[in-house]
């Protein structure tokens, strides 16, 4: 890979993110191992925003539902294996986080394909009107379910396991998660630059175009929304085991405003844009949140002078303009 | 008959563009439509590729007709349309523009690099910052990589500098003579006549004449293309 300035930045991003927590607790902090945790899940589930908005041009502002049905896989899943209450069909609640992540994997895939099916018959506003409503009728489903906590949420009393890893170390978690970021990112790149995502750019630029040498669009643009789905899915899993706690909110519409504001502030369809934007939006939630209760304010104007000043987002002023726009 | 287009009609909203066409193109043979400008020549190729459906008549390619097929459909059964007006994709690479739509066959990257030696030459830059030629090279290799039965081309030398001109109408002639079948509209008739097998000439939307290239007159070029 070339040493360009964007992988430069890319890289001191990536390092950056490992050091912070590192450093914290060297410095028997754990807080701010929390926080990086937290930039690095918010990252994942950005990334896989990413690849539907920022390279297939699908603003999609449902991806709420997926990052909460992964939490709820995660928490139900625990509350099984803790009861010891069998699941549907006779399946078992489990505490191990791999199973965990095939499964919010699977489900935020599958209700991906059928969001996506229905949804990527419009487009533009519509698109993203209909995504909302897909969300909203998620969130509405988990608040009326008192089996899983309804409005209040639901605990996971002890964080789920993986083997060899003890989870509640909160750095040990933090490289479970830096890594699964990791594999994320590479797999937005691998797709990105893959015939692919050569496609589903070119669909973006032009339908018509696309269509006269035998692409179909909706097709393509499907199988991105459900591997993005399932990418947010997994991030929401991770989230769910952070926090301990899972609720509503994680499906809420503000939830899927905040992907895409991550997104915009790092630099959309850029590669570490979620990332960057992540590490930003924590930050401004931190030093902000710390001086007043109306941080979100101005965070709101950052947001506009990003979209008036620096398009590009973070990276489109640290690493220059995008290639692919 | 490869394409087989018979007796379409087609409309732009209200008003009616084609009057009924008739055209044919064998295996291996080489079409040019002509025509003044607006006497339906674009419409006819966006009929054919049903992005501009026709109302009455039939298209068949290979023998199946098109009627109810999407424009990704009728692609798929054999036309590489390369568009009027070089249209690429401009925020990819010259590289992904090709391979974004390959399908296997004959035509393989290497084939189009060695047909258009400039699109190796800049694979890695965006298509947008390509001059008209090369987008233009870049539009008909898009189409090949496609591996078509039959490629369309619509204007592809319109408003390139003549130099230019002449690496793609070699690059025709190249393609002519490994038997592909080909479509052409385009306005030079020097360079024209010399590459076509038979002349279709559209004249308010319908064919008006139609013979080999030795048999259109100047008479003839008089009436149907003069302006």
């Amino acid at each position: 890979m070339l040493l360009t300035r964007e992988n430069l930045v890319n890289l001191i991003l990536a390092l950056g993110l490992l050091a912070v927590p590192l450093a914290a607790n060297a410095l028997g902090q754990p807080f701010y191992i929390t926080l990086a945790t937290r930039v690095a899940i918010l990252a994942l589930a950005a990334t896989g925003l990413n690849l539907a908005l920022g390279v297939g041009g699908l603003v999609s502002f449902g991806h709420a539902a997926f990052f909460g049905i992964g939490g709820y896989a995660a928490g139900i899943l625990a509350a099984h294996n803790f009861s010891g209450d069998p699941l549907f069909f006779g399946f078992s609640g489990t505490n191990q986080m791999w199973i965990i992540w095939i499964v919010a994997v699977a489900m935020a895939g599958l209700v991906g394909l059928v969001i996506g099916a229905i949804s990527l018959r419009t487009s533009g506003v519509y698109f993203i009107m209909i995504t909302l409503a897909f969300a909203q009728m998620v969130y509405y489903f988990a608040v009326s379910w008192p089996a899983y906590g309804g409005e209040d949420g639901l605990s996971i009393l002890v964080r789920n396991q993986f083997p060899g890893v003890m989870t509640m170390v909160p750095l040990n978690y933090f490289l479970i998660c830096y890594v699964i970021l990791l594999l994320g990112i590479a797999l937005f790149a691998v797709i990105r630059a893959s015939r692919f995502g050569a496609a589903l750019q070119a669909a973006r630029q032009n339908e018509v175009r696309v269509a006269t040498v035998g692409i179909q669009p909706y097709r393509i643009r499907l199988t991105a929304f459900v591997i993005s789905a399932a990418l947010t899915g997994l991030a929401g899993a991770l989230f769910a085991d952070l926090n301990r706690f899972v609720s509503p909110s994680m499906l809420s519409w503000h939830m899927s405003g905040e992907l895409i504001v991550l997104i915009i502030l790092g630099g959309t369809g850029r590669l570490f844009g979620p990332l960057a934007g992540a590490a930003l939006y924590v930050a401004f939630e931190y030093a902000l949140g710390g001086l007043t209760e109306r941080w979100q304010f101005f965070l709101g104007l950052i947001l506009l002078l990003v979209v008036l000043f620096a398009r590009g987002g973070l990276l489109g002023v640290l690493a220059g303009k995008a290639r692919h726009g | 008959m490869l394409l087989d287009v018979s007796g379409i009609q087609a409309f732009y909203g209200a008003s009616q563009a084609l009057f009924g066409v008739d055209l044919a193109v064998a295996e291996g043979e080489a079409v040019a439509l002509m025509g003044r400008n607006g006497m339906g020549k674009t419409t006819t190729i966006r009929a054919i590729c049903n992005l501009n459906p026709p109302k009455s008549g039939a298209v068949k390619i290979a023998g199946v007709d098109t009627k109810g097929r999407r424009p990704h459909h009728v692609a798929k059964l054999g036309i590489g349309l390369v568009p009027e007006g070089r249209r690429c994709f401009p925020n990819l690479t010259v590289h992904e523009n090709l391979v974004a739509a390959a399908r296997s066959g004959p035509w393989t990257l290497e084939r189009v690099n060695t047909l258009f030696p400039r699109l190796q030459e800049r694979h890695a830059q965006m298509a947008r910052s390509l001059s008209g030629g090369e987008q233009q090279m870049l539009a008909i290799g898009r189409a090949l990589m496609t591996n078509p039965k039959l490629l369309i081309l619509d204007e592809a030398t319109e408003g390139l500098a003549p130099v230019i001109r002449q690496d793609i109408w070699k690059a025709i002639r190249q393609l002519k003579a490994e038997g592909l079948s080909i479509l052409v509209v385009d306005k030079t008739l020097s360079e024209l006549l010399p590459v076509a097998d038979r002349c279709v000439i559209l004249e308010n939307g319908k064919s008006a004449w139609s013979g080999r290239p030795a048999d259109l007159t100047t008479e003839l070029q008089d009436r149907y293309l003069g302006v």
